[in-house]
């Protein structure tokens, strides 16, 4: 059984706790990739990150990339969507593709 | 395109034309594959586009709502309202396979069935516009996994459209050009053998009866000079 996470900055995520996902506040880029890490290797299926801590991770957030568990998803903190959730589904396109034909 | 470095006998021949069947039946497999999957592919990443943008303006819209109920709530009592969460969600996921690519599928469940359990808190102490940020939240939780599924399926049907299309390439431009390269050179090769000993027959039965027929010369001279001095017209007429 897996459960679902929210990594991200405190006030983004802490609302997140109420519809029963597992929260773990982290602020730095360090954190992020620590907390991502150990939640990969843990039971969670799913994890949601703002993305404004994705964008300063990608490198790492690829290596899960093309495996099933976990899926990293990006959505939007507090201060708004940065645009980089629409950026990744374009990224998906433009690697099967060649280009990106969907808008 | 470079040919293959292989002796040009009969049994590379056949071994190279199996091999160039089997390489065409591959990719025009892996081209079906490709095709296949770039069609679900596509109609995937379309609904994964639209899902976004409906989560992405939800939850701008749930956060909203937060921003405002931290704003007129000390930290403290948000904390507190939130530390014990009321129901937990837990995630059976299955896979599914297409065109052998294990996507993952979602289906969520909550250790309560009561939907009014979604409230962590008791309403005294706590703004309104939590109970809204919460209730938002709680209902497009559904369209997140869905997202997350859809997402995570995208990435890696890109992934798998991209090798497979690598293969087809790789079969298509350099594999079958290769092997169909090296038959029409390994046939060139022995026709021009086949030739070159029939030519070299011709040539050795010429010398051979060249011979032959100086030396028949050459008896006919020392019979010729045998009997050139006897007077042949007295012997017996043949009958």
């Amino acid at each position: 059984m897996y459960k679902i996470a929210a990594v991200g900055d405190r006030d983004s995520i802490f609302s997140y706790a109420a519809v029963g996902i597992s929260v773990f506040p982290a602020e730095t880029p360090q954190d992020a990739v620590a907390r991502i890490r150990e939640l990969a290797g843990a039971e969670y299926a799913v994890i949601f990150i703002t993305e404004k801590l994705a964008s300063g991770i990608s490198a790492e957030l690829d290596k899960y990339r093309n495996s099933p568990v976990p899926a990293i998803i990006p959505i939007p903190g507090i201060g708004g969507s940065t645009g980089l959730g629409m950026e990744n589904v374009s990224k998906a396109v433009e690697k099967a593709v060649g280009s990106d034909i969907i808008n | 395109m470079a040919r293959l470095n292989v002796n040009p006998t009969r049994m590379e021949l056949t071994n190279l034309k199996r091999r160039l069947t089997t390489a065409r039946k591959g990719h025009r497999l892996l081209k079906d594959k490709r095709d296949e999957l770039m069609r679900r592919f596509l109609i995937l990443v379309r609904e994964n586009k639209e899902l976004r943008r409906r989560v992405e303006a939800a939850v701008d819209e749930a956060n909203s709502h937060m921003l405002v109920a931290r704003s007129v709530m000390s930290s403290e009592e948000l904390d507190t309202a939130m530390m014990l969460p009321a129901r937990e969600a837990s995630l059976e996921v299955s896979e599914k396979n297409v065109m052998s690519v294990i996507l993952p599928e979602y289906q969520v469940t909550f250790n309560s069935s009561n939907e009014g359990d979604i409230y962590s808190y008791g309403f005294a102490y706590t703004s309104s516009d939590l109970d809204r940020g919460v209730k938002f939240l709680s209902e497009i939780l559904p369209d997140m996994l869905r997202l997350a599924e859809l997402e995570k399926s995208c990435q890696l049907m890109a992934d798998e459209i991209e090798k497979t299309r690598r293969r087809v390439n790789a079969l298509e431009h350099v594999l079958i050009p290769q092997y169909e390269e090296t038959i029409k050179y390994i046939v060139m090769k022995l026709d021009e053998n086949e030739r070159s000993s029939t030519t070299r027959l011709m040539k050795i039965k010429d010398s051979m009866l060249a011979e032959q027929r100086a030396k028949d010369a050459a008896l006919d001279a020392e019979a010729l000079a045998d009997f050139s001095g006897e007077d042949i017209s007295d012997l017996p007429d043949e009958e």
